[in-house]
């Protein structure tokens, strides 16, 4: 219980700064000038001569030279060495007691601004940062950390408000992240894959593929082929099966390359496919050997095996290497257009 | 299929309530559940010692005596709850339809309530449910050996893990046989996303979407982008029926239900029935549109709106050609030109669907059907005669037919 206290009593001292002023106002070094736009656009490659040329500014909707407005940001920026903070500010404050309790990495997660006005050439800009919200625990893919977010106000020197952003951070603990072990030293190997459900009925395929065997079950009574395997055979009703090697080979039915969720036992973009054997019956297994965009409905695969641990093996289907025509079997058109089936 | 149904015109729902859809309720699920329930007992202008029956969804954690204990429900002579996910959402009508209609139940209330995107998300799919080898030791957990279980041995070894991707294997192959583009499913996903934005109680109010922006969206699995999937969303909804006699009595206009069908299909599987002859139909929900539109008496022509589950766009396609509102293969062409939209020959998911409402596992649509009856939605659409609602798709799945009161 003394944890959950714990826990609650530090979220409550991170909330409490909410809503505070994150340090004193800070002031741009530059006011708006030609210069820095110039250079801030030509980085970006943005080639719209209203930012920099006087005579097309003119005749532009502005009437003279502005600033792009995503450039907001870099009117008031610290610079490349910031000067130290002698500390003694919220933000510092918040900063240290995230720090203190082991949220000791930070990335930047979102930005979003909005412009009350489009900025002119001479506007000097200052900002107010207020510490808007600290979220509540998180578990994310980098690690358990607490989401702020700032919100900074920009104006002029006559206090008009020119821009808002909303900056927002996760602080979090390293190593905790989705992959990482319990021990948070990146050493161990990746989790392994999820585990078949082993029953009375499938386990004996799982067998075969240990043996670099790719089974299809066989009805005994009337020779009908099944996968997946299941008790009893639908056409005949025998209970009665045993089951055949397969020649490993067949062509991609259908397929799809996942990007998300991660799950870390998997590497992404993942392509998949639903394979339909030359026996006639169709599983689904991992694509390899082929590039995720290169997968095509029809091509011609065959089947290799992957341990993926002491007690899952797994076949994976590869692009047929050795291009040798095949009694009975159309060419689909792999790897040229896809056609479709009337 | 019995050639007897003749499950016609015998109930109707008189009240539907439900929570606000959100990304984090803050309150139980339990606690949504009893929200909507009394919202929709209180629509119906019933007290909650009349309610006499309950259904949800074997997904549901929300056991029906909870319900009733916290309401002041009372007794209940009739509790029966559908399984197969989203596709029990109209079931749980047809059983009310079944209980009114044989007289164990008078007024029966269908739930659904979750915590489905701040609680247990199913865009994580299996991959927490340690499917496990017998006798390894490294797993905590005593061994799954139960048929449902067993089945994901097939997918989830090799990464197939949640729905969208479930989904997905049947949308390549369906763009392969009949060509139909990526842009063609998000003309679905703007549609959608388009009723949401005037929709107040949607979650996506006010943000409509271009095509474009359905193309850039990220991928989540090719070929389903971002924008094509559905939300995950925290909220609850129920409805009250009863009989169409006792309908009659209550100051909310009967939103009739013409049918109620449910249906499993041949050699189906939960989300991956990948193993039929051809996998770009939906058998089962064809086996819902033959039984509603023989005991009705009515066909496509008939609908003037249609609420199509959509919790993934390319699976809406299907749906519009097992109903015959379009030949197979044709979806792509119907849904163009606006055809699927407000002001359109047969505007769709007039909430907003499951993209851009929210994901209520098909429950929430029920009520939007309701409301085009009783002229009452947001997007109402001109002369609504009779609604179709579809429930689940790739599981075995239900839809209702409602109608006027005439």
């Amino acid at each position: 219980m003394t944890t959950t206290a714990d826990a609650t009593d530090f979220v409550a001292q991170l909330k409490s700064f909410e809503g505070k002023e994150a340090g004193g106002p800070e002031r741009g070094a530059d006011p708006v000038n030609q210069p820095m736009i110039r250079h801030w656009v030509e980085a970006i490659g943005d080639d719209n001569p209203v930012y920099v040329d006087a005579d097309a500014a003119a005749n532009s909707v502005h009437g003279q030279i502005v600033p792009p407005p995503v450039m907001l940001q870099a009117w008031v920026m610290r610079g490349v060495r910031p000067r130290p903070t002698d500390g003694g500010n919220p933000r510092d404050e918040l900063m240290n007691l995230l720090d203190s309790a082991g949220f000791t990495s930070v990335v930047a997660t979102n930005c979003e601004q909005e412009y009350h006005r489009y900025l002119h050439l001479g506007d000097h800009l200052s900002t107010s940062t207020i510490i808007e919200a600290v979220s509540d625990e998180k578990a994310t893919g980098l690690g358990v950390g607490h989401f702020v977010t700032t919100r900074v106000e920009y104006r002029t020197e006559d206090g008009e408000l020119v821009g808002t952003m909303r900056f927002r951070i996760l602080k979090f603990k390293p190593g905790t992240g989705r992959g990482a072990t319990q021990d948070g030293d990146g050493s161990k190997p990746r989790p392994k894959r999820p585990r078949p459900a082993l029953t009375q009925d499938n386990a004996f395929w799982f067998a075969g593929a240990k043996e670099h065997r790719l089974l299809i079950q066989r009805c005994t009574q009337c020779q009908e082929l099944r996968h997946p395997p299941r008790p009893v055979c639908a056409k005949c009703r025998s209970y009665e099966w045993d089951a055949v090697e397969a020649g490993g080979r067949g062509t991609v039915y259908s397929y799809v390359v996942n990007h998300y969720p991660q799950v870390p036992a998997f590497d992404y973009p993942l392509p998949i496919g639903l394979i339909e054997l030359d026996e006639g019956t169709r599983l689904v297994a991992n694509l390899v050997g082929v590039d995720a965009a290169d997968v095509r409905v029809g091509m011609p695969v065959e089947v290799e095996w992957i341990e993926h641990d002491p007690d899952l093996t797994l076949p994976a289907f590869h692009p047929v290497r050795s291009e040798r025509p095949r009694a009975g079997q159309p060419d689909e058109g792999w790897p040229g257009p896809q056609r479709a089936e009337q | 299929m019995s050639e007897r149904n003749e499950l016609r015109d015998a109930a109707a729902v008189v009240g539907i309530g439900a929570t606000e859809f959100s990304k984090e309720s803050g309150r139980s699920e339990l606690r949504l559940a009893c929200e909507a329930v009394e919202a929709a007992i209180a629509d119906a202008s019933l007290e909650p010692s009349q309610i006499d029956g309950m259904v949800t969804y074997t997904a549901d954690t929300n056991p029906e005596i909870e319900i009733a204990r916290n309401l002041g429900i009372g007794e209940l002579s009739f509790f029966s709850r559908i399984h197969h996910g989203g596709g029990a959402a109209c079931g749980t009508v047809q059983q009310a339809v079944l209980a009114v209609n044989a007289g164990v139940a008078d007024y029966v209330v269908c739930y659904r309530a979750f915590n489905e995107r701040s609680g247990r998300r199913f865009g994580a799919g299996v991959q927490d449910q340690r499917l496990r080898v017998l006798g390894v030791a490294d797993h905590d957990r005593p061994p799954v050996t139960t048929a449902d279980q067993a089945h994901f041995s097939w997918y989830a070894p090799f990464g197939l893990l949640t729905p969208a991707q479930w989904v997905a294997m049947f949308a390549t192959r369906y763009m392969h046989e009949y060509g139909a583009t990526s842009e063609d499913f998000g003309r679905v996903a703007v549609a959608d996303r388009k009723h949401a934005a005037t929709n107040p109680k949607a979650w996506f109010y006010g943000k409509p979407i271009t095509l474009d922006e359905h193309q850039a969206s990220r991928w989540i699995v090719e070929p389903l982008h971002l924008l094509d999937c559905c939300q995950e969303s925290d909220g609850a909804q129920a409805l009250v029926v009863t009989s169409l006699e006792r309908a009659r009595d209550l100051p909310n206009p009967p939103a009739v239900i013409r049918s109620a069908a449910q249906g499993a299909g041949e050699d189906q599987d939960m989300m991956t029935s990948y193993y039929r002859e051809r996998i770009t139909g939906l058998p089962e929900m064809g086996l819902v549109a033959r039984q509603l539109w023989n005991t009705t008496g009515l066909g496509p022509d008939d609908m003037q709106t249609a609420i199509i589950y959509d919790h993934f766009t390319p699976l809406v396609f299907p749906q519009l050609e097992e109903f015959g509102f379009c030949a197979r293969g044709e979806a792509k062409d119907f849904v163009r030109d606006g055809t699927i939209e407000l002001g359109g020959k047969l505007p769709i998911n007039t909430h907003g669907g499951q993209l851009g409402e929210a994901y209520i596992h098909g429950m929430n649509g029920i009520a939007e059907g309701v409301r085009q009856v009783r002229g009452t939605s947001v997007n109402q659409v001109d002369g609504v005669e009779h609604v179709l609602v579809t429930a689940g798709t790739m599981v075995p799945t239900s839809a209702v037919v409602l109608g006027v009161d005439r």
